[in-house]
């Protein structure tokens, strides 16, 4: 009996038009999901909280699904202890979903929440599972500028899915047309705080302006005509060849770009 | 005697030969009155006497009026500049904290974190205005080495700094522990942490969740009442009460830069008994060249000075960094569109950018504009990367090369048939 990875999908949000579409990482999530369960490594299931009827869930379906949970909930309900429950039902020993929801809030905490209701540890920001072997797993999270980690950790565990992830794969109209999708009633929490906030349309944030503490008209002349330089270099001329190459390799150390 | 003084009188003798150049002594009484009084006691100018005659018998006027900067003018200039000591903001005996947990990538503090912690001044101001009886200083908390040298000037009141080696490289359980321990000891009014991919944000919310509160994420609008913050991919404004914990988009502050500040060490005594679960194996070597160019930290870049393109590939492999090129090498063909640095190209961030035989076109410079360090290696010494460079060598590329993949080969122990892989990518041209 393989274990069981759950990928949490929700909607997303084109970012031009602004149509519902599959999110992207929780796209990655159901990626990650599949490529596990080809691996023979987990099982895959699919749930998501929110409205059965959107005609996304069908785009996720399409990426070979043949089942789909849907958790049945209204918008500004409290999805978090419906979700516990269910991750405690289907005995999952992987939770997969993206770093953040493009609709709603997007505050990016019920993976936080979900790993600390079920005790388990959290992953930020997943590129890669290399490895699930005797219940550790090997896995990469993605960090800024292109660079990798190597995490070990016990199964079970929730991950965040970072953009770094394998791209999904295409969805087809057919199989997730035909794809079994099953509703399960839940009982209905109101967030009463997020109620009393103010959702309005997005407003354009101000451009930082460059602000120039010049005294004198000579010096605001200088700022806003001369070239940036960095002033202060140090310049090898007449050393022979070696230094010089010993000199920038020096310099690539001290910096720590050369490991 | 002194009203007689006052009393503006004209000359008509001086006046006279102040008109007639031909008069002897017109040199010397120009000279002496520079400042005119016309007959009601205004300041005349007389146009044709602005200025004085260069030494290669045209006239020059210096408008400057004393600003000018010659080369050894400039140097003592920027020498007195550096000596101004800002004024000094005290806090002295706090009772009542604002922290911030700045991301500290690379060992320093990032333009985001300045913004943060001059944004944390701004509240306490606020909060200052409402109750004067509150005396705030703002605390940074910073994990494992740092190379900042400048936590004064940035705002840092206080500072707690972990630096023992269990906070280095991946380690959110510690550090959140850590983050608890402050919580329990100091009572914080607010927690302040980048949205950031570097940590900031993982941490905000891990914290958030064992503190059981509702930060604010990606808030871009923040004063001591409400916070605006983004939502929904970006599309929507939530405006709300200020949580405790915030999560501070980029550039929604005003860094300091008119005070400097203490510093002072804060005492903490961690007791390390969390249980950690995530075991961190460490930074993995990743291909140089599959690092989008716009975010490689580490950049050799090839211009019209690269004759022998092939060690020219090798050097980059062997030093792991990802390949840029110039226009020039890019429109001859030997090196793929994808890879031109600067204007109709890519503009790159790499903390450290060597520039092989690229003399700095303005369109390139314009592209290493957000680079941290520049080496340049060039044949010409008065070219303008070499005037940007931090550090420039003057030297003919295929040799400096060929030694600095001598050192890098000694120093990894690899040799170019290991590392072949990675070159393999960039002969796509």
């Amino acid at each position: 009996m393989l274990p069981k990875v759950l990928a949490l999908v929700s909607i997303g949000r084109h970012p031009q038009s602004g149509r519902e579409r599959r999110a992207e990482q929780d796209g990655r999530a159901v990626e990650m999901g599949l490529c596990l369960q080809e691996r023979q490594l987990m099982h895959l299931s699919v749930a998501h909280a929110g409205n059965a009827d959107s005609s996304v869930l069908r785009q996720y379906a399409g990426m070979g699904l043949s089942k789909l949970s849907v958790l049945a909930q209204q918008a500004n309900e409290d999805v978090l202890s419906p979700l516990i429950d269910y991750v405690e039902a289907q005995q999952a020993s992987m939770v997969l979903m993206g770093v953040r929801s493009e609709m709603g809030q997007s505050s990016g905490m019920l993976p936080y929440l979900l790993a600390e209701r079920l005790g388990w540890p959290l992953l930020p920001r997943v590129a890669e599972i290399q490895s699930i072997e005797e219940g550790v797993a090997q896995v990469l999270l993605a960090l800024p500028r292109g660079q990798r980690r190597l995490v070990s950790v016990a199964l079970p565990f929730v991950a965040t899915l970072d953009n770094a992830a394998k791209a999904p794969r295409q969805t087809a109209f057919g199989p997730g047309q035909r794809a079994d999708i099953e509703v399960i009633n839940t009982t209905s929490i109101a967030d009463e705080v997020a109620a009393q906030w103010q959702f309005t349309p997005a407003k354009p944030r101000p451009k930082r302006m460059k602000v120039v503490k010049a005294k004198t008209a000579a010096d605001r002349f200088k700022a806003a005509t001369a070239k940036p330089v960095g002033g202060g270099g140090k310049v090898l001329k007449n050393e022979t060849v070696e230094e010089k190459a010993q000199a920038i390799f020096d310099f690539l150390l001290e910096e720590k770009v050369i490991r | 005697m002194t009203e007689h003084e006052d009393i503006l009188r004209r000359d008509p003798r001086a006046e006279w030969i102040a008109r007639n150049r031909l008069h002897p002594l017109h040199q010397a009484m120009t000279q002496v009155s520079a400042v005119v009084r016309g007959p009601s006691g205004l300041i005349r100018k007389n146009p044709h006497q602005v200025g004085f005659i260069g030494p290669n018998g045209i006239k020059r006027i210096d408008r400057l009026a004393g600003n000018g900067q010659t080369a050894t003018g400039a140097k003592r200039r920027s020498s007195a500049a550096q000596e101004v000591t800002l004024p000094l903001h005290q806090v002295v005996e706090p009772n009542a904290y604002i922290i911030v947990v700045p991301d500290m990538a690379g060992g320093r503090l990032t333009a985001q974190d300045k913004d943060i912690l001059g944004l944390a001044h701004e509240l306490a101001k606020q909060r200052k205005a409402l109750n004067a009886d509150e005396n705030l200083a703002v605390v940074a908390v910073c994990f494992g080495e740092s190379k900042e040298a400048q936590f004064d000037e940035a705002g840092v009141d206080r500072l707690i700094h972990l630096l023992s080696a269990e906070y280095e490289g991946f380690a959110p359980e510690k550090r959140l522990q850590a983050l608890l321990q402050i919580e329990s000891i100091y009572q914080p009014k607010h927690w302040l942490f980048p949205d950031s991919v570097h940590g900031g944000t993982d941490l905000a919310l891990r914290l958030a969740v064992k503190l059981d509160e509702r930060p604010a994420a990606q808030a871009w609008q923040v004063s001591i009442d409400t916070t605006t913050c983004r939502a929904a991919s970006g599309s929507q404004d939530i405006q709300r009460e200020t949580p405790r914990i915030l999560m501070i988009l980029e550039e929604c502050g005003q860094a300091i830069d008119e005070t400097r500040h203490e510093v002072l060490p804060l005492a903490l005594e961690v007791e390390s008994s969390v249980e950690v679960r995530l075991e961190d194996k460490g930074l993995i070597a990743v291909d140089p060249n599959a690092v989008p160019l716009a975010e490689a930290e580490f950049i050799l870049s090839a211009g019209n000075g690269i004759h022998n393109w092939q060690q020219f590939h090798d050097c980059a492999a062997l030093l792991g960094a990802t390949e840029g090129a110039s226009r020039v090498a890019v429109d001859d063909g030997y090196m793929p569109r994808m890879r031109q640095v600067g204007a109709s190209g890519t503009w790159v961030t790499a903390r450290v950018y060597v520039a092989v035989g690229i003399s700095g076109a303005i369109q390139h410079m314009q592209g290493i504009g957000q680079c941290d360090k520049i080496v340049a290696i060039n044949t010409d010494a008065g070219c303008d990367m070499v005037k940007r460079a931090d550090l420039a060598v003057i030297a003919d590329s295929e040799e400096v090369l060929a030694v600095l993949c001598r050192l890098a080969q000694q120093h990894t122990g690899k040799t170019l048939e290991q590392t072949e892989t990675t070159s393999e990518v960039s002969h796509v041209a």
